[in-house]
């Protein structure tokens, strides 16, 4: 059986195409868009990508309608059962509006869209969650933002809380947005769900991501790649599938 | 049944920081002269008109609405109902 991984689409998302882009083309697995109104899946899927872009225009706040749609109860049933759920810039604060993860998005300091480069270190082992399995702790990854809202908050019990948990999974090298003690990326307790504000499918392809924004060992693609093949190895791992012939 | 109009108001805690609110006093109110003012906060307000029996009732209606549907983020805000 194929590795297949779903990728739910709101109105307002705009990351899509690239994430089912790297799935298919480069990582060789299926990969399917699933229509925020679906309350039902009728295919068994390995993982679930929430994409980024701007679900309901960011209307009230960002990630805050779309946690409520229909689509999302099922995503939630499904990562308290343990399946690997990744949201990407809105898909991470859609995360957390659905209460998934924990914390909270405020506006970037600087009050405008940023969209640029950043250093991403990884705080924890990588095999804390299934995207970052393949990382080392500490390694430094480059993946670009592009958000308004990307300043994450969280309150002073839940941060050490979460310290101890091991759930502060990313830490800005070069924090662009204000965001509390450099977050960049975190996971829940379990480590299943991951949110992350860097958009990694937007720094797979040399073509995307410039060689002096790669790690030199990757040939030919660019650190973004390290989230998805983790995953991908993951899975292949659980057993359940084997690889295809490339 | 007749119809209330409840104001609700979503601003962020006092602790947490408002850049816009800055800005607009730094950059705007105190360069412009009103060197009497203190401190600007942006807050949000929906403006609901609502079916009820009473204005307590339409009150207690979207105060409940406000918590259940997240209509403010409890980390980062308090939202009062008018």
């Amino acid at each position: 059986m194929p590795i297949r991984i779903g990728i739910v689409v709101f109105p307002g998302s705009n990351c899509d195409r690239d994430i089912y882009h790297i799935l298919k083309n480069i990582m060789r697995v299926d990969a399917e868009f699933i229509w925020h109104k679906r309350d039902d899946l009728n295919a068994y899927y390995d993982a679930m990508i929430i994409p980024g872009g701007f679900a309901y225009a960011d209307r009230l706040r960002a990630g805050v309608i779309a946690a409520f749609s229909p689509v999302m109860q099922v995503v939630k049933r499904l990562a308290r059962d343990g399946m690997p759920v990744l949201g990407i810039c809105n898909g991470f604060q859609i995360l957390v509006e659905s209460g998934l993860l924990p914390g909270a998005f405020m506006r970037n300091d600087s009050l405008t869209f940023i969209c640029r480069w950043t250093r991403l270190r990884l705080d924890v082992d990588g095999s804390r969650t299934p995207f970052t399995l393949l990382l080392d702790k500490g390694s430094i990854i480059n993946i670009p933002v592009a958000n308004q809202e990307g300043k994450y908050y969280v309150d002073e019990d839940t941060l050490r809380e979460m310290e101890r948990n091991e759930q502060i999974v990313f830490r800005y090298e070069d924090n662009p947005n204000g965001s509390l003690y450099d977050i960049g990326g975190v996971c829940n307790e379990e480590g299943n769900v991951l949110g992350m504000m860097p958009h990694p499918e937007r720094a797979c392809e040399i073509i995307l991501a410039p060689q002096h924004m790669s790690n030199s060992i990757l040939h030919g693609y660019g650190d973004g790649i390290m989230i998805f093949r983790s995953l991908i190895s993951y899975l292949y791992a659980k057993g359940e599938h084997h690889e295809p012939y490339r | 049944m007749p119809v209330y109009k409840v104001n609700v108001l979503i601003e962020n805690k006092p602790y947490i920081s408002d850049p816009e609110g800055d800005t607009i006093l730094k950059d705007l109110v105190l360069k412009g002269g009103y060197h009497q003012v203190r401190s600007i906060r942006v807050a949000k307000m929906l403006k609901v008109e609502v079916e009820a029996k009473s204005v307590e009732e339409a009150r207690e209606m979207v105060r409940r609405m406000c918590d259940e549907l997240r209509l403010y983020n409890p980390m980062l805000s308090i939202c009062k109902v008018e």
